[in-house]
């Protein structure tokens, strides 16, 4: 087992706790601490800004392990107390208490804090003026849902995945929703035209305001939030602004160690970020063999995939393997529930493969140079796992499956 | 080896079905997990374990 006595895992989030457990199913059976910043079990993030905004769930509903998993499977799983240091060279991990934590190796899943408005960009939850929230941590989710009580008006600023789906939890607690999109249609890029196009009309139909524009600044009046003003120079009243803008990939206790960071944990192929380093989750950047390009990747498929591997190639030695899965994510809008493989970004063409936009489900490929390279379903996620195959071996344009319904006007 | 499928929690990935196709389903009218052995024979528990670390939504619960 290649000499390995102590690994600390540092994050408790989706990428650490499953680093943490496949460590233990692959055979390690050395010391092994999980260590998490916040004071909860390890939970699922995905539902925080669906069924816990929206009170459907129960905290506890999210956890991804039983408490008493912990200890059955040997993990020393710390809460509540951040990692401030890595020692490299006297490995060892310091902690927010004072505490030293030897480690022969480390993963670092430390993941994502919400970036903040221009200007605020060093201010933590408590130097924001009241009513402006982030949405990152179950507490967070938890302090924007009892926010929401009595129908405020609340304005998202930013109107990606998390930004649209807490819009519509918030409407539908009866909240005065303005999202605010820089985009010409949220989600576009992400999704392709024709789920884009279902999303914004769902969004109409929940009476969800979508406002084409930046947030440049939140208004405020005796230390409460009244509104923002956006980049044309106008104002939008508000009692409560999100701000899910994107994030920031939490590195700052890697300052000094020798450990590269550029927008993330900087790994090779493999998901090492050197001797005894590794990373996995939403702060890990690493080349991506598909493409060519490097990246982090937001999603909580890919954090356990890349978890994973992490554990795998941490206990192979030499035989450790590339980690190239294929980018995959979903998102639920209200009665959409729309999946999405592959990478939609440079396709050019387009084909329906079954159902049709109009009737609210379908299936569709995208392609660039005579290749398929994406997918996306929305409301057919049994007949998404067959796209999934062609998207994952870039099959030729040709050989996509026939078109079942008659519909001449979506394919280009 | 007893299984457990939360399809409340499911959200329909079908990374289960790629791992232990065996074992689990996804259904035909919404997608979700569909458990077709619960008590799966030991040759394919390491593929039923893949499955439950592998679900992004944690509605795959092993006992052990």
């Amino acid at each position: 087992m290649t000499g390995l006595n102590d690994i600390v895992v540092v994050g408790a989030g989706a990428a650490g706790a499953t680093t943490a457990e496949t460590l233990r199913r692959q055979g390690y059976d050395g010391r092994l601490t999980l260590l998490g910043a916040e004071p909860h079990l390890p939970y699922d993030r995905p539902p925080l800004s669906k069924q816990i905004l929206t009170g459907h769930w129960e905290p506890d509903r999210i956890r991804l392990r039983a408490p008493e998993a912990y200890d059955r499977l040997g993990i020393d799983l710390r809460l509540g107390i951040p990692a401030t240091r890595l020692d490299r060279t006297g490995r060892a991990v310091e902690l927010a208490d004072g505490s030293r934590l030897r480690a022969d190796a480390v993963v670092v899943a430390t993941g994502v804090r919400p970036r903040r408005l221009p200007g605020r960009e060093g201010a933590d939850r408590c130097g924001e003026p009241a009513g402006v929230y982030v949405l990152r941590t179950l507490d967070d989710a938890l302090r924007l849902h009892a926010a929401l009580a009595g129908g405020p008006r609340l304005v998202v600023a930013g109107a990606g995945l998390l930004g649209t789906e807490a819009a519509v939890a918030a409407r539908r607690l009866g909240a005065d929703v303005t999202l605010v999109c820089p985009a010409r249609v949220p989600l576009l890029d992400l999704l392709g035209p024709h789920a884009a196009g279902l999303v914004a009309a769902t969004h109409r139909g929940l009476g969800l305001r979508v406002r084409r524009d930046r947030v440049t600044a939140v208004t405020t009046a005796r230390g409460a939030v009244t509104g923002v003003r956006l980049s044309d120079g106008s104002r939008l009243d508000a009692d409560l602004v999100l701000v899910a803008t994107g994030s920031v990939p939490c590195t700052d206790w890697l300052r000094g160690s020798g450990v590269s960071v550029e927008d993330g944990v900087v790994c090779d192929l493999l998901s090492a970020a050197g001797p005894g380093v590794w990373a996995a989750g939403d702060v890990a950047n690493r080349p991506d063999p598909r493409t060519g390009r490097r990246g982090r990747w937001e999603h909580r498929t890919h954090a356990a995939e890349q978890a994973m591997a992490v554990a795998r190639n941490l206990l192979a030695g030499t035989a450790a393997r590339p980690f190239a899965p294929l980018p995959s994510f979903w998102t639920d809008q209200h009665d959409l529930k729309i999946q999405v493989f592959g990478d939609l970004a440079g396709t050019d063409r387009c084909h329906i493969a079954e159902g049709s936009p109009a009737e609210g489900r379908f299936t569709a490929l995208y392609g660039a140079g005579d290749h398929v390279r994406g997918a996306v379903a929305v409301n057919m996620p049994r007949q998404a796992q067959r796209l999934r195959t062609l998207v994952e071996t870039r099959a030729a344009w040709t050989d996509r499956p026939p078109q079942p319904t008659p519909l001449g006007a979506a394919d280009t | 080896m007893k299984i457990n499928v939360d399809r409340e929690r499911c959200v329909g990935a079908g990374q289960c079905v790629l791992a232990a196709a065996g074992v689990f389903d996804q259904s035909r009218e919404d997608g979700l997990v569909e458990l077709l052995s619960a008590e799966p024979p030991q040759e394919l528990h390491a593929a039923v374990t893949e499955a439950e670390l592998i679900c992004p939504s944690g509605a795959i619960e092993i006992q052990p």
